[in-house]
């Protein structure tokens, strides 16, 4: 491909990736003028598809780092080139997520005093350290992998950036965790369930990033790496699935859970579709399939169950965030409950326009991130060893 | 120094003072306060109610968004309501005559001031820019017989007698 | 160099720096100056402010009796509605502090109506989770918010177990001079602290006192000799959620 068609792509996708970021920006100013009544967001469904798409941002940002980790922490030779790629999404991601999540806010003029008031027993607060913090250690982290004298240095920072991110990603967690009235949340499971999360989620998105950037610049990832990923890619979904199961199986096993139980996975129209067709056929059971099972294996499956797990993903968070609000507060147990507001009653969120966009604002400020970066600097993954060309031989499974 | 070089210093001298005079020249009017040279733009100040204020003007254009963040946590946490500096006082005695409010007209006191000095005064978002008006509900329920106050113990209708009490 | 300049240059140098240290003093004492002469005004109390404020030796707390709470009867919503400004038609994005809860039991069908408001527990799950100190609770029991710190995160709506938390969906007109409130941050039940801190009660206790109802009685449960506290010692009363063990000021007594 000539030089000037890729650098007339190149500016191509920046600019749809600025109009994103335009158009959550647009949408965040309409949502601070007019207030949240413009958005599908009610008293009783408080957080809605911004923090759906912030969530997952934030967890995969976590996740994409994993790359990194296994290369320079546990040393695996395969990975370590794709370190600083790992990084740069791990940075926008995180930088689009949180935009997301800050724009959301009902005052987000208030920045400043989010940021200089903490109260220590909130994961929120500590979250807002932990996030700042992980943006200077990756930055950290980059440095030492780009800046030869400091190459030495590269695995310490790697091994920081791995336990900070353990760390922020128990956080993201708990704050789901630490509800002890919601029945959908109040669970120490929460923690160890978002890490899983995290690296199926992280890899999902690398794997795709690292298809494109590979088509785009004309090269060819070698299949042994690709091979070695995908399988990687399975295990995290499995493990994570398991996670899941164990979480709902335990909720059903609670006499007191089982309307909840049945909200979710029978009676609740949406979200009973979402988590079994969206998470758990689309986003797990074709994903496997498609990575593990011998005829269906290749590259191309990869790319397609990478897809289909983030697809899975936001099919999950939607049904965790908002039909865990949906479901009603249980104030009175045992008793059938109605009232002016909504107690007792299965919510109804309708998600609007501004936080559709605003979500693909947090979306699109990453895109324009991993652009500009891969294209300024060196992120593009260098293997030891010469890669096939083009027509290569279809990869043996 | 020799002479030419003398005197290439004062004429610089002299020139750096002549721009500072300049420059003091605009700002003297903003110095000299109100009802100076500044073509009509500066603040309306309606006359306040009341003998005088918190403190004196000067004082008060300085510092009275300090007084007021202080006197907020006060009132938020601790209870401490119609202090000196509270912003229901400000208001009892700076409601405009004519609206009846502090930010409601272009001309009334709080906004005239923060237009001309170009300041966002987002206090009025959620806080009433009027006096108060009175207590829709008298401060405690009616008791039967003697209106005591709530704290003392009161005789129960139709029950048991109290149990020994401290 | 000679003794005599010697001397001199020494005699000249403690002489500046005995003027530098003057002039840092004074300089120091200019800066300070404002700020003792703020924070003086600050704290002159006029005469018959309630100076006192909250009183950690005080414990608010609400005795609501169901067994005297009609269907229908929304006394005590309406006085809230009217006393703090909020509009009265319900939807899914109006503030409601207050509001009157129908509950039937599933397996006796036994029916009651009971309000529910901010429960002001002693260990609220919205203080622990609010991330700029926003939610807090006062030194005498009250829950609130303080909303110039707020930033509308509305996790706390999503912490509290009764629902007392309300966001402000739109901008607001016309707010109460002693309530204020405003777009874009969280407010619940306040007890009505503006009435409390002048020796009165909340607007629901006094409306339904007003109307014969007597169902809400508000008092000082730290207080032995308070006719709540007699209550609560020899009437069956429960707090909602007594398994959550958050210690709520508001009991209520009537209810299975």
């Amino acid at each position: 491909m000539s030089s000037r068609l890729r650098s007339r792509r190149f500016y191509f996708g920046l600019a749809i990736g600025a109009l994103l970021v335009l158009g959550g920006l647009g949408a965040a100013h309409y949502m601070e003028e007019h207030g949240h009544i413009v958005t599908g967001m009610t008293n009783q469904v408080v957080w809605g598809l911004p923090h759906v798409f912030a969530i997952f941002m934030i967890v995969a940002a976590s996740g994409v780092l994993n790359v990194a980790s296994i290369g320079s922490v546990f040393g695996q030779p395969l990975y370590k080139p794709r370190a600083p790629l790992s990084g740069l999404l791990c940075l926008a991601l995180l930088a689009g997520g949180l935009m997301v999540l800050m724009l959301d806010l009902g005052r987000p003029d208030r920045m400043i005093v989010a940021a200089t008031h903490y109260n220590l027993s909130s994961v929120f607060a500590w979250n807002v350290l932990l996030y700042s913090g992980m943006f200077a250690i990756v930055a950290l982290y980059l440095w030492t992998m780009f800046e030869r004298s400091m190459n030495r240095h590269s695995r310490t920072a790697g091994v920081l950036a791995l336990a900070w991110r353990f760390v922020l990603t128990t956080g993201t967690g708990l704050i789901f965790g630490f509800l002890v009235a919601r029945q959908a949340y109040g669970s120490a499971m929460l923690a160890p369930l978002f890490i899983v999360l995290s690296f199926a989620w992280g890899l999902a998105v690398f794997l795709i990033v690292q298809s494109a950037l590979y088509a785009w610049n004309a090269q060819v990832l070698d299949s042994a790496v690709q091979r070695r990923m995908a399988r990687l890619l399975g295990v995290f979904v499995a493990a994570a699935f398991h996670l899941v199961l164990v979480v709902h199986l335990t909720s059903l096993y609670f006499a007191r859970q089982a309307d909840f139980e049945a909200f979710i996975l029978r009676d609740g129209g949406v979200f009973p579709l979402l988590l079994w067709g969206g998470y758990a056929v689309a986003g797990t059971l074709a994903p496997l399939l498609l990575l593990f099972h011998p005829r269906l294996a290749g590259p191309r499956s990869a790319l397609l169950a990478a897809a289909l797990v983030v697809l899975g993903a936001f099919a999950w968070l939607y049904v965790f965030i908002i039909g865990g609000q949906a479901f009603p507060l249980e104030i009175f147990p045992g008793y059938a409950v109605s009232s002016s507001f909504g107690d007792g009653a299965i919510a109804h969120y309708a998600p609007r326009l501004p936080e559709l966009l605003l979500g693909l604002g947090g979306v699109g400020v990453a895109f324009v991130l991993t652009a500009v970066g891969v294209r300024v600097l060196d992120f593009m993954p260098k293997d030891d060893f010469a890669a096939p060309q083009s027509g290569t031989v279809k990869g043996a499974a | 120094m020799n002479t030419a070089q003398r005197r290439a210093l004062a004429r610089r001298a002299a020139a750096v003072l002549a721009l500072a005079c300049a420059a003091l020249s605009i700002h003297v009017p903003a110095l000299a306060g109100d009802g100076a040279t500044s073509r009509g733009l500066e603040p309306a100040i309606e006359p306040a109610r009341g003998e005088k204020c918190v403190a004196d003007p000067a004082f008060m254009r300085r510092n009275h968004m300090e007084l007021l963040k202080h006197q907020r946590n006060e009132t938020v946490h601790q209870g401490v309501r119609d202090a000196r500096a509270s912003l229901k006082g400000c208001i009892a005695c700076h409601a405009s005559a004519a609206t009846g409010s502090v930010a409601v007209a272009k001309t009334d006191f709080c906004v005239s001031c923060h237009s001309y000095a170009a300041v966002t005064v987002d206090c009025f978002e959620c806080h009433a820019s009027k006096p108060q008006a009175s207590a829709s509900l008298p401060l405690s329920p009616p008791q039967t017989g003697t209106a005591a106050p709530r704290w003392v113990a009161q005789s129960r209708q139709g029950s048991a007698q109290p149990a020994s009490v401290r | 160099m000679t003794p005599d300049r010697d001397t001199g240059a020494r005699q000249a140098l403690s002489g500046r720096r005995a003027f530098l240290g003057l002039a840092a003093t004074a300089v120091g004492g200019v800066l300070i100056a404002p700020g003792i002469h703020l924070m003086e005004i600050a704290q002159a109390a006029v005469p018959g402010a309630s100076a006192a404020g909250a009183n950690p030796r005080v414990h608010w707390g609400l005795l609501i009796d169901t067994t005297k709470c009609a269907t229908g009867c929304d006394d005590c919503v309406s006085a809230c509605n009217t006393e703090n400004g909020l509009d009265p038609r319900p939807s899914p994005t109006s503030a409601q502090w207050i509001r009157k809860v129908e509950i039937k039991e599933i397996k006796t069908g036994r029916a009651q109506s009971l309000p529910v408001m901010c429960q002001h527990c002693a260990e609220p799950p919205c203080v622990d989770v609010c991330p700029t100190g926003a939610s807090f609770k006062r030194a005498d029991g009250i829950v609130l918010v303080d909303r110039h710190t707020c930033i509308g995160c509305r996790y706390c709506v999503m912490a509290c177990p009764y629902k007392a938390r309300s966001f402000v969906h739109e901008p607001l007109t016309g707010q109460k001079p002693d309530v204020p409130r405003g777009k874009g941050c969280v407010e619940g039940c306040t007890l009505c602290v503006h009435r409390v801190d002048k020796g009165g009660s909340p607007a629901c206790v006094a409306a339904c006192a007003k109307a014969g109802h007597h169902a809400m009685l508000f008092g000082d449960l730290n207080d032995p000799a308070s006719a709540i506290s007699i209550r609560v010692r020899e009437l069956a009363t429960s707090p909602l959620r007594a398994d959550l063990k958050l210690g709520t000021g508001v009991r209520y007594q009537g209810l299975g």
